[in-house]
C-alpha cells in the first residue's frame, strides 16, 4: 500500500519548505554571517572582522546594562506569573472545597477565567499604549486614583528609578490570566480520587496543595517557566512603545538594542547581528537550562 | 450553603460530641475565613484587569478637556465623533483593513502549509524525515531579532518590501514552527484504522489526506488557527521593519503605535483613547462569543 506514497511527500513538503527556507532558515545563517563584518547597512562593503564584533560587545556598557535587566526580568517574571497563576488557579479550581469528594470551584470562576485571559488576546501595542496613558503622569488613571487618596503622583515612566518595573507589572498583568487558565486546565486533568484520598487523611488544603497539586502540575510549570524565561528574553514591543528604553537607559532590553543598532540613526547591521547571535545563545541556554532544572518523571493518568 | 461559623468558638477539649464532630467543624471555619481571603483576591485582580481597559472606553467619549481635568470622571456626552475621527483622520478603519488583507492571506498559507508538512511527517515514512521535522520546529526556539536584518535584505531582494504579499509569506514562515510541531503531534493521535481502510478500498494518497485526515483533524486545525490568528493579527515587530515606507499600507499595530506619537504631539488625548477602543473592542467582543474555543486553543499547544 506504500505505493505513490512520494509524489504525495513531494508535494505536501517541497513547497513549505522553500518557505520557510528563504524566509526563516536563510536569515538565521545570515545573521551569523553578517555579525562577523562591520557591515553599515545599506552601503555595499561589507569586511569580514572576525570576532571584533563580540569583543566591541564585551566592553558596551550600554548593552550590558540592558543584559541585566533582561536577567533582573528572567528572574522575576517567571517566580511573580507563575506564582500568582498558581494562586489564582487553585482558588478557581478548588478554592469551594466542601462536601465530601468537592473539589470544585468558587463561585464566579468562570467570569473570572473570562475577565483574567483577556490581556491575552489583546495585541502587545494596545496593551503598551493603553498603560502608558494609565501611567500618565498628569492625566492618567493611576495617578488620579493615586491623588484622590491624598498620596503623591510620580512620574512612572519618566522616572529612572520606576521605569523598568513599571514596565514588569504591565508585563506580568498581562500573562497571568494565561497561566491561570493553563494550570487551570492540567488541574482539571487531576483524577478526582486522588483529592478524595487526600481528604479523608484528613489534610489542610495547604498541604494539599503543595503536597499533591503542585507536584503533579510539575510538566505545566516547568512549560510554563521556558516560556516565560522566552518571553523576558524578549521585552521589546513593551518597553519601546512604552519607554524607548528610557528615561537614561534605565528600562532598556538587549532586543530594544538590537533594533536601535540596526534599525536607528546609525545602521550597524554587523554589531546589532552579533548583539542578535548573543540573545540567540542567551535564549537557548535559557530554554536548555530550564528543561533539564524542571525535568522530572512524567506522570500519567491511566 | 456555605456559613461562617459564628458561634463560640469551641476548644477540642469542651466539644463533647467526639471526633467526627470536630473533624467535620475545622475545615468548615477554615473554608469561611479563606473564602473572603481568597474572594477578596479574585474581586481585586478582576479589577485590575478590567478597569483600565474600561477607564479606555470611557475615556473615548470624553473631550480633551473633562480628559486632563477629571481622569475618573463620566463623559458629559457622549462624544462618538472622537470615533469618527480616529477612523477616517487617523485611518484606523484602513489600517483594520490592510491588518485583514494580510492575515487572510497568511492564514490561508500557514494552515495549508502546516497541514501538508505535520502531515507527512506524522504518517509517512521517507529519508530525512527527522532532520527536516527538527529543522521545521527549532525555529520555535530562535529569537526572532537574530533574522530582522538579514530578512530585511531577503525581502527586498525578493521584490516585496512594502508589500502585502511579502508580510503575508513572511508571516506565514513564521508561524510554520509552531503549526507544524502542533499538527504533527495531532496527526499521530488520528485513527490508523481509517486511513489503511480507505487505502484498501482505493483510496488515493491525496484523496486519502483531503476527504479523511483533514476533517478528523478539524479540532486541531481550529486550535491553531485560532493561535495563528492572534499571533498575526498582533504582529508588530515584522510589518515595523518590512512595510516602512507608504502609511497607507501599513497594519494595525504599527497605525496604532503612530497614532500614540502623533497624538501626543497635537496633544488629541480623546482621538488616541477612541482608536484604541476601535481596535480594542471587535476582539472583546469576539473574544466573549468564543471564550471556550480561544482559550483552549491558546493553552493546548502549551501542553502538548
Amino acid at each position: 500500500m506504500r505505493h505513490g506514497k512520494y509524489p504525495l511527500i513531494i508535494t505536501f513538503l517541497v513547497p513549505p519548505l522553500l518557505l520557510y527556507g528563504i524566509f526563516v532558515l536563510s536569515p538565521y545563517l545570515q545573521a551569523f554571517q553578517i555579525s562577523t563584518t562591520d557591515w553599515l547597512g545599506y552601503s555595499p562593503s561589507a569586511n569580514y572582522v572576525g570576532l571584533e564584533n563580540f569583543g566591541t560587545l564585551l566592553r558596551d556598557g550600554a548593552l550590558w546594562n540592558a543584559v541585566r535587566n533582561n536577567l533582573v526580568l528572567l528572574v522575576m517574571l517567571p517566580i511573580v506569573t507563575i506564582g500568582l497563576g498558581l494562586f489564582f488557579a487553585t482558588m478557581l479550581n478548588m478554592g469551594g472545597r466542601r462536601g465530601v469528594a468537592g473539589v470544585v470551584g468558587v463561585r464566579g470562576s468562570s467570569v473570572y477565567r473570562l475577565v483574567y485571559f483577556f490581556p491575552q488576546v489583546l495585541s502587545v501595542v494596545i496593551i503598551a499604549l493603553l498603560w502608558k496613558e494609565v501611567y500618565h503622569p498628569n492625566n492618567g488613571l493611576l495617578n488620579a486614583t493615586l491623588r484622590g487618596l491624598g498620596l503623591g503622583a510620580p512620574t512612572w515612566l519618566g522616572d529612572p528609578r520606576t521605569a523598568f518595573w513599571a514596565v514588569v507589572a504591565v508585563m506580568v498583568w498581562s500573562n497571568v490570566g494565561f497561566y491561570v487558565v493553563l494550570f487551570g486546565a492540567a488541574m482539571q486533568a487531576i483524577p478526582r480520587d486522588i483529592y478524595e484520598a487526600v481528604m479523608l487523611d484528613g489534610a489542610s488544603r495547604f498541604t494539599t496543595l503543595v503536597k499533591v497539586t503542585i507536584p503533579l502540575l510539575w510538566d505545566t510549570v516547568q512549560v510554563a517557566w521556558i516560556y516565560l524565561a522566552i518571553a523576558a528574553l524578549d521585552g521589546f514591543i513593551l518597553i519601546q512603545q512604552m519607554t524607548d528604553g528610557g528615561p537614561n537607559h534605565s528600562s532598556d532590553v538587549i532586543g530594544l538594542r538590537m533594533y536601535n543598532t540596526a534599525f536607528g540613526s546609525e545602521t550597524k547591521f554587523g554589531y546589532a547581528s552579533a548583539i542578535g547571535v548573543v540573545m540567540f545563545f542567551l535564549t537557548l541556554s535559557v530554554a536548555v537550562m530550564a528543561l533539564r532544572a524542571a525535568r522530572r518523571d512524567r506522570i500519567e493518568y491511566s | 450553603m456555605t456559613t461562617v461559623d459564628t458561634s463560640a468558638p469551641a476548644t477540642p477539649a469542651a466539644d463533647s460530641d467526639g471526633p467526627a464532630r470536630t473533624g467535620d467543624r475545622a475545615p468548615r471555619r477554615e473554608l469561611g475565613v479563606v473564602n473572603v481571603f481568597s474572594h477578596g483576591f479574585l474581586l481585586l485582580w478582576g479589577l485590575l484587569t478590567t478597569l483600565p481597559l474600561v477607564w479606555v472606553v470611557i475615556s473615548s467619549f470624553k473631550s480633551d478637556g473633562e480628559i486632563l481635568s477629571d481622569p475618573w470622571g463620566l463623559p458629559a456626552a457622549l462624544r462618538f465623533e472622537n470615533w469618527a475621527r480616529a477612523w477616517t483622520e487617523a485611518r484606523i478603519g484602513q489600517y483594520f483593513l490592510n491588518s485583514g488583507i494580510v492575515v487572510t492571506g497568511s492564514l490561508t498559507l500557514t494552515m495549508l502549509f502546516g497541514a501538508t508538512a505535520a502531515y507527512v511527517f506524522a504518517r509517512y515514512e521517507f529519508r530525512f524525515r527527522q532532520v527536516f521535522y527538527y529543522l521545521f520546529v527549532g525555529g520555535m526556539m530562535f529569537p526572532v531579532f537574530l533574522a530582522l536584518v538579514p530578512l530585511f535584505f531577503v525581502v527586498r531582494n525578493a521584490g516585496l518590501f512594502n508589500t502585502w504579499t511579502g508580510l503575508s509569506l513572511v508571516y506565514a514562515a513564521y508561524s510554520l514552527p509552531f503549526t507544524v510541531f502542533f499538527l504533527t503531534a495531532f496527526f499521530r493521535t488520528l485513527p490508523s484504522s481509517v486511513a489503511e481502510a480507505a487505502l484498501i478500498d482505493g483510496c488515493g494518497h491525496f484523496r486519502l489526506f483531503f476527504r479523511v485526515m483533514l476533517p478528523m483533524a478539524r479540532p486541531g486545525l481550529i486550535s491553531v488557527a485560532i493561535f495563528n490568528f492572534l499571533s498575526q493579527w498582533n504582529q508588530f515587530i515584522l510589518p515595523q521593519v518590512l512595510m516602512q515606507g507608504d502609511e497607507s499600507k501599513w497594519v494595525l499595530a504599527q497605525g496604532l503605535s503612530a497614532l500614540a506619537v502623533s497624538q501626543g504631539y497635537q496633544g488629541d488625548f480623546s482621538g488616541l483613547f477612541a482608536g484604541l477602543t476601535l481596535a480594542m473592542l471587535p476582539v472583546l467582543a469576539v473574544y466573549i462569543v468564543f471564550q471556550r474555543q480561544i482559550q483552549s486553543g491558546l493553552t493546548a499547544g502549551q501542553l502538548k
